[in-house]
């Protein structure tokens, strides 16, 4: 039988340690939506969101009252946009018709988001693709909810650089477009390598081609958990570190996992995967930045960042994977940014660049991730980032993924609020030199010898 | 048998026990179990309860225990034991 203390341990991680559910993320497949006229496209596709998911927000709630576990988001991922409009949309501005039935179908059914306004273009780019890439900037600045991704590589395909060229144009106009709101757009649209088709976390969020029509897929979080565990064990050597930071995965990935089949059960619908990643917020002591101070940084950025960020996002997954029938997703630790308020003190304090951050991505579950650069920051020069960041991803067989933001009209020093879950950030410097005759040159960048399994 | 925790913590005072044990009866929760510790000056009790001839479902019954909770100065919690069993044991 359970104890009080043990009742108490979990109930003080949920109090004072910001343990919660991350998101209940439901899939939905589209394909059977494809309609050759674009009305009645926008009809199907609004009319299976808002059946299938009808039950989505109300059977979160009931989970939480059940359980007294906090289930901070419930979501939807849709399959990808691109494949779906294709044969109805002729212009960028068909493809807009479909982001605003997006989130008018989110707002009803009442999700904070909805992703998968995405395109799949690791080896090259259809016409459906390109009009939809082409149509994000003015999608996302007459949408709330709607976040959008784009695939540019993979480990098997190589990068497409044409799309990463696309893709630096498309992330400084989605600035232009929101500048009125320092830029929020950007915050939505993430540039992927080797995109999982079963990821829960927004902005990244789709629901792949490999899926079952719907499915429930359950990201957990709680670095304040795992940073209060390790103030126990100051000053002990990395096999009782390690070991902490897995016992204490286990037990939180134990909760996802709960919520997760549970919510399947209620929903009837299949439970996917249990995404096990750290995920920080802007509130205080729920932060990753913070674990990696208490594992012994004085900031993170230090010497010596790299290498403890590999040893938490492995013993992430080594506690998770044993507490879950399936995991997936990104799974590790996240480093946004302005989602992380050790990060930006980090960044306030000069601890951590762009540069340093870039290698922390080698060894972290996702990539460059809710960064403020100068809004004058030049397009090449996103693209040339967006690349860099691709080819960690392609040559490490690992997702990377790009989320910068450009605010228009502010410079280094000066600040930028997201406000929510979005927080805020200083605007981070950027390398000056020029990389415009490489991006210019067009083409992919073929698949590395590893890829070649076979 | 749907087995439910109860915690109670905070400022120890008069009646707490009662206040709760008698809102279970009026709800048909038969308590199975009860301990308690005195921690630093706070009140901790644990109950495992069974809820299940209760025709109160168990979030209705958590958000009233709670209130009853405010009334008194406590924090009262009630959460299906699942969560417990599932981070704690194997």
């Amino acid at each position: 039988m359970i104890n009080i203390f043990e009742v108490n341990e979990t109930n003080k991680m949920i109090e004072q340690e910001n343990l919660d559910v991350r998101t209940i993320t439901l899939g939905i497949s589209l394909m059977d939506c494809i309609d050759s006229d674009l009305e009645t496209l926008n009809k199907k596709v609004y009319d299976k969101i808002t059946t299938v998911a009808k039950d989505l927000v109300k059977t979160g709630k009931d989970i939480e009252n059940k359980y007294g576990i906090p289930i901070v988001n419930k979501r939807i991922s849709i399959t990808p946009m691109a494949l779906i409009g294709g044969a109805a949309c002729r212009t960028p501005e068909d493809y807009v018709t479909l982001a605003k039935t997006l989130d008018n179908a989110a707002k009803t059914v009442g999700v904070n988001f909805i992703g998968g306004y995405s395109a799949l273009v690791s080896k090259g780019m259809t016409t459906s693709d390109e009009l939809l890439i082409r149509s994000i900037p003015q999608a996302l600045a007459c949408t709330d909810r709607v976040c959008s991704s784009i695939n540019v590589g993979s480990t098997k395909c190589g990068i497409n650089m044409d799309a990463v060229k696309l893709m630096g144009e498309i992330v400084h106009e989605t600035a232009e477009y929101t500048k009125e709101n320092d830029s929020i757009g950007c915050a939505k649209l993430v540039v992927f390598c080797n995109a999982p088709d079963d990821n829960p976390f927004m902005a990244g969020a789709f629901h792949g081609v490999t899926e079952a029509d719907a499915i429930i897929n359950v990201g957990v979080s709680g670095p304040g958990v795992v940073k209060v565990a390790l103030e126990k064990v100051r000053g002990e050597n990395f096999e009782v570190l390690c070991e902490t930071i897995k016992k204490t995965a286990f037990k939180i990935t134990r909760v996802g996992q709960l919520v997760a089949q549970e919510a399947s059960k209620r929903l009837g619908i299949p439970f996917g995967i249990i995404d096990l990643s750290l995920a920080p917020t802007p509130a205080i002591g729920d932060s990753v930045a913070g674990i990696l101070e208490e594992i012994g940084l004085e900031y993170a950025g230090a010497p010596g960042t790299t290498a403890a960020l590999a040893l938490l996002n492995d013993q992430v997954k080594k506690g998770g994977v044993m507490a879950s029938s399936y995991v997936g997703g990104l799974s590790g630790a996240f480093i946004p940014v302005s989602e992380d308020q050790g990060m930006i003190d980090a960044v306030e304090a000069g601890a951590l660049s762009l540069e340093k951050l870039e290698a922390m991505t080698c060894v972290c579950s996702v990539g460059l991730d809710m960064i403020a650069i100068p809004g004058d920051t030049k397009e090449t020069t996103i693209s040339g980032i967006i690349a860099d960041e691709m080819a960690i991803g392609m040559i490490n067989q690992k997702t990377t993924a790009v989320r910068l933001i450009p605010v228009i009209g502010k410079g280094v020093g000066e600040r930028v609020e997201f406000g929510g879950l979005l927080g805020y950030a200083p605007i981070m410097p950027v390398n000056q030199y020029s990389c415009d005759a490489f991006v210019n040159r067009g083409g992919r960048i073929p698949a590395p010898i590893h890829s070649f399994k076979n | 048998m749907q087995k439910t925790i109860i915690t109670v913590v905070g400022q120890d005072t008069v009646g707490i026990i009662a206040k709760v044990c008698t809102y279970l009866a009026n709800n048909k929760v038969n308590i199975l179990d009860i301990s308690q510790t005195i921690v630093q000056g706070y009140f901790n009790m644990m109950m495992v309860a069974d809820t299940a001839d209760s025709p109160k479902e168990i979030g209705e019954l958590s958000n009233e225990l709670a209130q009853i909770g405010d009334e008194i100065g406590v924090a009262i919690r009630c959460q299906h034991e699942d969560i417990f069993n599932k981070m704690h044991r194997i």
